[in-house]
């Protein structure tokens, strides 16, 4: 029997058979079995003996449970790991960081509360995932749409306290929250923003209460367990359409990034994109080999010009009512007509609601409001997994060649074959700035995961030189990732320390997480 | 204009030959001018949406532009500075420091007669 | 001397001695004269004992200067509290909520450290107002807005950590921040989100950072003293347009909300609007006024009638739209469609303007801040022999039903309170935050001890009443702060619980702002339970 770092064997055994009485026996996982279904199935440590793996995993069905298992984890000093769903593969999946903890998994706990479809909003519990949702929306017919992320299986909860992004207005998951319950770590049960107020109505309509507005810390957190979230929604709209913007000129990303950031920020564009460079995405022919090759601008200007693919394009994506969103992108297309050369292409147009025909053709869905799995296709049919590099880079021209540039130059220096190819897709999932979401293969092959979590550690420290930091990552590179936020050594990690050891004096909760350690642990990471 | 206000100064200064009083001079009054502007027109200023302008002229003030007043002394003006009246709060030292409260007065006393 | 509570006159010397040598001996202010400054001076315990009232105060210019005093207030266990500006006028001024605090007054920081008008944002200090800001934009001719709040004066700082409101698409001024720098109780220095990463190339444009968010928990807080701030500005639009919008029926502000809520929650309208009734307006001696005042109020259905035959409406409301001009003007066709579901519904085109304006003269109240224009016409809202007010202001939902269900309770709250409140509410409830209404009422603050006492009792009998009915308040005067904490109880008072936990563990002297939305230092903490 695997054991939590610094817990005897009775003390474990004692701890488990608490959780057995406080959830039933059948939710308390221990055999080796269970426990490989909570490995993370995409993991840079595959086949090595760093890869974290749990104890055990305990699934409560309510907060009484969730209450009392906290509770038992203080007597016995257990770490317990928390996750909704576990299934942001690619940020570490519902394995641990610390080896040994015992995973909550929250999964049973999967009501929706409400749905209201006159002030749009939700209230879930951290089980519920994007289809759940969508399905009990669509089953009842409101007038509401969700915002899922790339995969439709995260939960809602787990996806808004990582932080993590979707595709319509309501593209930013943590903004979109409002109002939380939380169980802290001695059990105590906590409601924030209004619904600190007993029977508050408002409870999904403002988020800030009275006092010191805390919903952000506990998010990529372990300061406490999340049992209830509330989220703002989306009225569906009347239709989308999308229009296509392409320049000619590799110096055009300056002006073409400039008016796209006065778009979003304007409320003109308000739903999520990628500006690319269909030179990377062209299928490769001698002409463009050797184009590249040269790395010659003018080359690849011409030879864009010739084929008529364009230097640069950034599709702008519209949602609203059909004479607004045709006004929006003829603002647009005004805006962008300043750029000497420039092109524009009708791109889709829906109107909502799409019958079953329509949808059955549109291959990823997610934009407009309807969860899927097809980003998984993303490494391939033979693929064995993939995580991400996800920097935070300014929204402007310089800033995304310069990325451009650095990172590629970090496979150069590593020797990696990836290197000539390497596009790095930058992406507006959050209000003002660009994410850059890079793919990293994992693989069924120690030496490749070795070279590639070098090749990671190496670009967050690259990142960080430039002055760029990641708003996520995988579990195994949380440490590296908070040690480069160390502004005058360190104060916020030292903050977060300050909270962690006086809300949680015994470090039962996701020890490690987000490079939070509590006190009995951190010594020995220094 | 400033030349005007110079002259008027001067002719003053010439008429009285010794002043009672240092009178101030325009550089002071150039700079209560601007304190003025940054602190006392938006409520005390022309046009509308001005609530200490409507405030005195609803208390039958004329005129209730302080800037078109010639009846302001310096102590007054510093005690509703410091004070406050009615629905006007008081203003501390980190924002309108004795010096510009001077300056301020200098510039609200220029046209008044001697 | 006026001292701080437990602390000895001989410790208070030595720390004010301190303060002088760390800011500069004329940036202590100790004398009765120079404290009397930092008074409200629309105090609530006007002419009363129990007015807080401060033993001092320090105003540095640096965060190095802020530091020291931190420190030094730690040596000394003094308790500070800070101000930005001190403009909250109607929440408090520039007065503590202990007496005897000494007042950390940042307005000497006011520089502005960058304003981008590529990607819309500033970066300042606290001691900058939106009067400040404004300026140098124009000065600069920079492409951005801001978004002030109704009185001009105030702190970008001050306003966004009390979560104050404005009327532009970025109006909901705490969600309109972008990275903090912190001074932490101990004197140690914090920046949050980017801000974090040395030479972070995106502080301003991207909130959250890595781990755990913080600001949050600087906001309407005592857990830190911010001594930087960044703001998401509006680029400026070509149009500013309002359509009013008129329904003739009483129940007709059931639809009538219910599309404003769907226009909002769409990203249709982005800007404040409130919902009003043409019939709470009326002149001395007309028609209007004669009705209200029969004996046992008009029924609905008279005022129903009276409101068709002078073709006024029954309830209106002007939406704002903010954009280039084809699209504004898509959007009021689009918001006209949706409300012609409501028979009998009247449509009418409200104000337009240009963007850059010819002549930045101001427009009345709104307006003018509406377009992001600071001004301090709020001031005139009242009466102008007002000697103050306090602000009541709870929190409602988007509804018809929370609407009505409010008016008639505050109503009936006010006449048991023996208030004549004239118009129930000051704008009618407004749309300043997304996704609800905020209801601001005003409560006369009188140089007279008897009406305030009285008064003070009513503000928290409404408070009570507010809570029974599900509605909180946002924000509130430090009178009353103890009283609103009080309403947020869930499970016996855990938020306040947890609030206490973490105040205790950042702040362990207790020396940042004592009793700030009724979080109080353990040492405090008994006498107040």
């Amino acid at each position: 029997m695997r054991v939590p770092p610094g817990v005897s064997p009775g003390d474990f055994a004692a701890a488990l058979k608490r959780f057995e009485e406080a959830v039933g026996k059948e939710w308390v996982f221990t055999s080796d079995e269970d426990i490989d279904t909570y490995r993370d199935s995409y993991s840079p440590f595959w086949h090595e003996n760093e890869e974290p793996i749990p104890s055990a995993a305990v699934a409560p069905d309510g907060v009484e449970q969730v209450q009392k298992i906290a509770r038992i984890a203080n007597t016995y000093k257990i770490p317990l790991w928390t996750i909704s769903t576990g299934k942001n593969l690619g940020y570490g999946g519902s394995a641990p960081l610390l080896g040994g903890s015992v995973v909550l998994d929250l999964k049973r706990m999967n009501r929706i509360l409400e749905v209201n479809d006159k002030n749009h909003y939700a209230l879930v519990e951290p089980g519920v995932s994007y289809f759940d949702l969508y399905h009990y929306v669509q089953e009842k017919g409101l007038n509401v749409w969700i915002d899922p992320p790339d995969p439709g299986w995260g939960s809602l909860v787990g996806n808004a306290l990582e932080r993590g992004g979707g595709y319509t207005p309501m593209r930013d998951h943590f903004d979109a929250h409002c109002g939380m319950e939380v169980v802290l770590a001695n059990g105590e049960v906590v409601r924030t923003g209004m619904g600190a107020l007993p029977n508050s109505k408002t409870w999904q309509q403002y988020k800030y209460g009275f006092g010191p507005y805390v919903d952000g810390i506990f998010s990529q957190s372990n300061l406490g367990i999340v049992t209830k979230m509330g989220f703002w929604l989306y009225p569906p709209p009347e239709a989308y359409l999308s229009g296509n913007v392409v320049v000619s000129k590799h110096d055009d990303l300056f002006a073409l990034v400039e008016i796209f950031a006065n778009l979003m920020n304007s409320g003109m564009v308000q739903a999520t994109t990628t500006v690319v460079s269909p030179l990377a995405f062209a299928r490769p022919d001698a002409e463009l080999a050797a184009a590249r090759a040269s790395g010659s601008t003018r080359d690849l200007e011409q030879y864009a010009a010739r084929k008529n693919i364009g230097y640069w394009s950034v599709s702008l994506p519209f949602y609203g009512p059909a004479k607004v969103v045709a006004a929006q992108w003829e603002h647009a297309k005004e805006k962008f007509s300043v750029i000497l050369g420039v092109k524009f292409q009708d791109g889709a147009s829906y109107r909502f609601p799409l019958d079953a025909d329509q949808l059955a053709k549109i291959t990823n869905p997610v934009p407009f409001g309807v969860p899927s799995l097809q980003t998984f296709s993303i490494g391939g049919p033979r693929s064995q997994g993939h995580m991400w590099f996800s920097p935070i880079i300014p929204m402007t021209g310089e800033a995304v060649l310069e990325a451009q540039e650095v990172f590629a130059q970090v496979y150069r220096d590593l020797g990696s074959s990836n290197s000539a190819s390497a596009a790095f897709p930058v992406w507006n999932f959050f209000a003002r700035a660009f994410v850059i979401i890079y793919f990293f293969p994992i693989e069924h092959d120690v030496e490749k995961n070795k070279r590639n979590r070098e090749i990671f550690r190496r670009l967050v420290k690259t990142s960080a030189e430039r002055g760029w930091g990641e708003y996520r990552t995988h579990t195994a590179f949380m440490g590296d990732i908070m040690d480069a936020y160390s502004f005058n050594n360190h104060a916020l990690l030292r903050l977060h320390e300050t909270m962690k050891d006086a809300l949680d004096p015994n470090g039962i909760l996701s020890p490690g997480k987000n490079g939070i350690w509590p006190k009995g642990l951190r010594k020995a990471k220094a | 204009m400033k030349n005007a206000r110079a002259f008027l100064l001067l002719l003053c200064g010439l008429t009285l030959a010794a002043p009672a009083f240092a009178a101030p001079d325009d550089s002071q009054i150039d700079r209560g001018h601007k304190v003025y502007d940054k602190w006392c027109f938006p409520c005390h200023g022309t046009g509308v949406g001005k609530p200490g302008t409507a405030s005195l002229a609803a208390r039958g003030q004329k005129p209730a532009v302080l800037e078109e007043r010639t009846d302001l002394t310096a102590p007054t003006i510093k005690t509703f500075v410091r004070h406050g009246v009615l629905f006007m709060p008081t203003f501390r030292k980190t924002e309108i420091s004795d010096a510009d409260l001077d300056a301020i007065a200098a510039y609200l006393t220029r046209n008044n007669k001697p | 001397m006026r001292l701080p509570p437990g602390v000895s006159s001989k410790d208070f010397s030595g720390a004010l001695k301190e303060f002088g040598e760390a800011v500069g001996k004329q940036w202590v202010f100790s004398s009765e004269e120079d404290t009397d400054l930092y008074r409200d001076p629309y105090s609530p315990f006007w002419h009363e004992d129990e007015e807080p009232i401060p033993s001092a105060a320090v105003a540095p210019n640096s965060v190095e200067e802020v530091q020291k005093v931190v420190r030094i207030a730690n040596t000394y266990k003094i308790p500070l509290w800070t101000v930005s500006t001190g403009k909250n006028l109607g929440y408090g001024g520039a007065a503590p909520l202990l007496g005897g605090s000494v007042v950390l007054d940042l307005k000497r920081m006011d520089r502005i450290l960058e304003v981008n008008d590529k990607n819309h944002y500033a970066l300042v200090e606290p001691g900058v107002s939106y009067f400040d800001l404004y300026r140098y934009i124009q000065e600069k001719g920079l492409k951005v807005w801001i978004d002030p709040a109704d009185p001009g004066w105030g702190s970008l700082i001050g306003n966004a950590l009390d979560r104050g409101g404005g009327r532009t698409p970025m109006r909901d001024h705490f969600a309109a921040a972008c990275g903090m720098e912190v001074v932490l109780p101990n004197g140690e220095l914090v920046r949050t989100g980017m801000g974090a990463l040395p030479g972070s190339k995106t502080w301003q444009q991207y909130k959250y950072g890595f781990g755990p968010y913080v600001d949050g928990m600087f906001s309407q807080s005592s857990l830190g003293v911010i001594t930087k701030m960044g703001f998401w500005l509006f680029p400026e639009p070509e149009l500013y347009l309002t359509g009013s919008v008129t329904v003739p029926k009483h129940d007709d502000l059931i639809p009538m909300i219910a599309t404003l809520a769907y226009l909002m929650n769409s990203g249709i309208v982005t800007g404040t609007t409130s919902v009003t009734s043409p019939l709470n307006f009326a002149r001395p001696g007309s028609e209007l006024a004669a009705l209200r005042a029969k004996p046992g109020g008009p029924s609905t259905q008279e005022l129903e009638q009276y409101a068709e035959k002078n073709n006024v409406g029954y309830w209106s409301v002007d939406l704002p739209f903010y954009g280039p001009a084809k699209v504004v003007a898509a959007q009021w066709e689009h918001a006209k469609e949706r409300y012609s579901a409501i028979p009998g519904a009247k449509f009418r085109d409200g104000v337009s303007r240009r963007f850059p304006l010819e002549s930045s003269e101001p427009q009345p109240f709104p307006y003018s801040v509406a377009v992001g224009i600071p001004d301090l016409s709020v001031f005139g809202v009242g009466a102008a022999r007002s000697e103050g007010h306090v602000w009541f202001s709870p929190i409602i939902p988007m509804t018809g039903e929370a609407v009505l269900e409010a008016q008639q309770v505050f109503t009936q709250a006010y006449v048991e309170a023996g208030l004549a409140m004239g118009p129930m509410f000051f704008l009618g409830p407004a749309s300043n935050y997304p996704r609800c209404f905020l209801v601001l009422f005003g409560f006369p603050i009188e140089h007279d001890i008897e009406k305030n006492r009285k008064n003070r009792e009513s503000f928290k009998r409404i408070v009570r009443v507010a809570a029974e009915h599900g509605w909180g308040e946002y924000r509130t005067h430090t009178a009353f702060m103890e009283a609103v904490s009080d309403t947020y109880s869930f499970n016996n008072h855990a938020l306040r619980r947890f609030h206490e936990t973490v105040k205790d563990a950042v702040d362990p002297n207790g020396i940042l702002s004592p009793g700030k939305c009724g979080i109080w230092p353990k040492h405090m903490r008994k006498a107040t339970a």
